[in-house]
């Protein structure tokens, strides 16, 4: 029954503040469940990756499995993933010799002969899907994002194609895939992530020197890793949040 | 791999952005260069200038309106473009400087434009029939009210515009500067003092392109050319930059001194693959040069014909200086390696979306809507109707 | 008196004022309701294009999260080759192999394992896949089983000497 005004006014207002206030906490208890994976809610996993650097044998098949699983065009400077070899002269550590022919995609050739004090070793790199992402933070439209599980996606149904993500990724993990002309890099497979999988480079690493991680699951192997070995992020300087933890990095790498 | 020497991280090979980008911060320069110049006579009193008042706002409006072509060729999905200012990400500068552009154009130069040639369109519309009044119509609104009160609210309106626009104009292509000057992964654009450099650029271009326009114009028409006011321009050109010049010589000397991580690779950059564009081009044609000859002009007592031809010929080295500086810094920025082991190269071509043929075209095409804006909008008040001295407003001449 | 007006626009603005004062500004009302006018049109088509649900998880279209995960996965992962190969897991047991994903040397078999094709996989190649790995290389670890080719064996295939999926000589 109105009585006045007044209370009218003041009832309807608490029920309108009190709808909305419920509304959008409906929204966020909806949140974390991507249709596609039932299963999985996005606020139990923040993923990254451990590289090995003293395992990795350059052998190049986690550039040709991830180039199979993801479509990845097959031309160059087109890398969702790449390894790098690194061939450091002790007596001149500032200018290593590196090559990455066509991405390591078909292994290395063979070295004719490296000289005594040179050591030789590989880098796989991949996107570091970095909590402060610097290229998701220059995106004008939100075509990437960082999912809220630690994934760094790129929406291609609503990418521009401008170009500046690419520019502002330190890694060079970015490029413009032609067929779509907008952007792509290393999804982290999220596609099997979110069903149990793991990624298809670190299914196809024969040593085991990639291995896939969830930092927010305390059983996850990682922990134990991080806590019996040195790790590093590239360029730490940039202050990007890098999720991918290489062991044994030398400090030669670019 | 053809093109690439030393180490490049396997997705560099390809330069992201290309001359259209070059050009991009080239043409919003000129605007907030030409825009600046016009706000001299308006806010500061330089009455001297009064001539190229209304030339430079056309100038700079020509020049707005073909900024975003170079973009939208770019993009990879130019029909998307619009998201920009339907869902902007705060923190991009790009998003940001989509609303920047907006305001400038819309709120301040179209603005300015319209309040200052209020009256000529008035009396445009009463003197024409058919289509032509028709358009008038659309231009003035509909309404058709000059008398001197009317007139007095445009011309206080249009000082308080030319107040916002400059701060505008300096947000416009600030802005630019940041756009690159932000991005920390590239030691080559990171710098604050990006911004400040691309805006005394741009005041360098500005100056340098209305000057130039305000003496081929003239000459067109067979008129005299006001010397006080081609003095004075030429004048703030001068000091202009020399600010300019001083901030970059700031930078690079800072860069030396310094020489940290990525200074090797740079300086190596400048050497080899930049020399002509960034050491000859740049510094000595595009700076030094048009330095010296505008000195010479402050410094000796020279005849007007002398001086006319020194404003010229430093005017044109000018604009090709700062041509070359977008080019060094945007390219230059693209060509070599984050890993700082190896460069890759740019390739130019002809007849691409990308390519020579339409930024030439996107050079021209300015000066080609100036021509169009020129006929519909005189800015010499001698071609106007009736334009002798009903009420003494702005834009008047008063030759 | 000072030429024609097209009667009062609708501005909100009654013509009470001394006719010199509203006159003279009425133009820049029609220049700021032109500017109004394009602004609510912008909120419109922003209204009608962006979809509901843009911005829940951040700044970006939680389409794309489902998206991204759509995919079907191409390599199954061994976890699924296990399922119905669990003989071969048994014999890789404390090999050098034993922890390899199978899918390392047969390539991707998601859809083999999904029963969704009949081509039975074909057997690597041995020039190919063991070569890739063991050949001898700087850079590999010197505990990492590798030989240099040509010293060698010669034409024939890996399998002649070696088990693949526990290695050691036959």
């Amino acid at each position: 029954m109105i009585e006045d005004r007044r209370s009218f006014l003041r009832d309807t207002g608490r029920f309108l503040l009190l709808t909305g206030a419920a509304s959008i906490a409906w929204e966020h208890v909806l949140a974390g469940t991507p249709d596609a994976s039932p299963n999985y809610a996005l606020t139990d996993h923040w993923w990254g990756m451990v590289i090995d650097i003293d395992t990795c044998i350059g052998c190049g098949n986690c550039v040709r499995a991830c180039k199979a699983e993801n479509d990845v065009p097959l031309e160059e400077g087109a890398f969702r993933t790449w390894v790098e070899r690194y061939q450091v002269d002790t007596n001149d550590l500032d200018h290593p010799r590196v090559d990455s022919p066509n991405g390591g995609y078909d292994g290395f050739p063979e070295l004719r002969s490296t000289g005594e004090n040179v050591k030789v070793f590989f880098v796989p790199k991949l996107c570091n899907h970095c909590a402060h992402s610097p290229c998701v933070q220059v995106c004008p439209v939100g075509a990437t994002f960082e999912s809220p599980d630690g994934v760094v996606l790129v929406d291609k149904s609503y990418c521009i194609g401008c170009r500046y993500c690419v520019q502002a990724c330190p890694y060079g993990c970015r490029f413009i895939d032609p067929r779509t002309m907008t952007a792509d890099k290393c999804t982290l497979c999220y596609h099997r992530i979110t069903k149990g999988l793991t990624t298809a480079c670190c299914e196809a690493c024969p040593t085991g020197a990639r291995q896939l991680v969830d930092l927010k699951n305390p059983k996850d192997p990682v922990h134990e890793f991080i806590r019996t070995h040195a790790v590093h992020v590239l360029k730490p300087q940039m202050a990007t949040g890098a999720k991918v933890y290489y062991n044994g990095l030398d400090g030669a790498v670019r | 791999m053809p093109g690439v020497e030393g180490f490049i991280y396997p997705n560099e090979i390809e330069l992201q952005w290309s001359v259209l980008i070059v050009l991009y911060p080239f043409i919003t320069g000129l605007v907030a260069g030409a825009f600046i110049l016009a706000s001299l006579e308006r806010v500061f009193n330089v009455h001297v200038v009064k001539p190229t008042y209304r030339l430079a706002l056309l100038t700079a409006l020509a020049f707005l309106i073909v900024a975003p072509l170079p973009l939208q060729l770019h993009l990879g999905h130019p029909e998307r473009s619009i998201e920009m200012y339907l869902t902007p990400h705060r923190t991009s500068a790009m998003a940001m400087f989509g609303f920047v552009y907006l305001w400038y154009l819309m709120a301040v130069l179209v603005l300015e434009i319209w309040f200052d040639y209020r009256r000529e369109l008035v009396l445009a519309r009463r003197s024409s029939t058919g289509l032509r009044r028709m358009a008038y119509t659309v231009l003035t609104l509909g309404s058709d009210n000059i008398d001197a009160s009317a007139l007095r609210v445009d011309e206080r309106i249009g000082y308080a515009l030319t107040v916002v626009g400059i701060p505008s104009a300096f947000l416009l292509h600030g802005y630019v500067g940041f756009i690159f000057g932000s991005v920390k992964a590239n030691p080559w654009w990171s710098t604050p003092l990006m911004p400040i450099v691309f805006l005394f650029s741009a005041m360098v271009s500005g100056i340098a392109l209305v000057m130039l326009m305000y003496m081929a114009l003239t000459r067109a028409r067979g008129r005299v050319i006001d010397m006080p006011c081609l003095d004075t321009i030429a004048r703030y050109l001068f000091y202009t930059f020399i600010i300019d010049f001083s901030l970059e010589m700031l930078d690079l000397l800072h860069r030396i001194y310094e020489a940290d991580e990525s200074f090797r690779a740079l300086d190596f950059m400048v050497h080899t693959k930049l020399w002509v564009s960034h050491i000859l081009i740049q510094i000595v044609i595009g700076t030094l040069l048009p330095l010296v000859l505008l000195a010479a002009v402050q410094l000796v007592s020279l005849s007007e014909r002398a001086r006319r031809r020194l404003y010229a010929l430093s005017g044109t080295l000018a604009l090709i200086g700062i041509f070359a500086m977008r080019w060094n810094v945007v390219i230059g920025g693209q060509l070599f390696s984050k890993s700082f082991l190896g460069y890759t190269s740019y390739k130019l071509v002809f007849a691409t979306r990308e390519g020579l043929l339409p930024a030439v075209a996107l050079l021209v095409l300015p000066f080609a809507i100036l021509a169009a804006l020129v006929r519909f909008l005189p800015p010499w008040a001698d071609v106007q109707p009736g334009a002798a001295s009903i009420v003494v407003t702005h834009g008047d001449t008063g030759r | 008196m000072d030429g024609e007006r097209d009667g009062s626009r609708p501005s909100g603005e009654p013509d009470e004022r001394p006719r010199v004062h509203f006159r003279d500004y009425e133009h820049v009302l029609r220049m700021a309701g032109l500017f109004a006018f394009a602004i609510v049109l912008f909120l419109v088509w922003r209204a009608w294009a962006v979809p509901p649900d843009f911005g829940r998880y951040g700044h970006f279209r939680p389409g794309a999260i489902t998206d991204a995960a759509d995919r079907t996965p191409k390599y199954a992962g061994h976890e699924l080759c296990i399922e119905c190969h669990s003989d071969v897991e048994q014999a890789r047991q404390g090999g050098g192999h034993a922890k390899i994903g199978c899918e390392a040397c047969h390539g991707p078999l998601g859809r083999h394992a999904r029963a969704e094709t009949d081509q039975a996989p074909v057997r690597p190649s041995t020039r190919g896949v063991c070569v890739t790995c063991h050949t001898a290389g700087e850079g590999k670890p010197k505990s990492f089983p590798q030989v240099v080719l040509r010293e060698h064996a010669s034409a024939g295939p890996c399998t002649e000497c070696h088990q693949a999926h526990k290695p050691g000589l036959t």
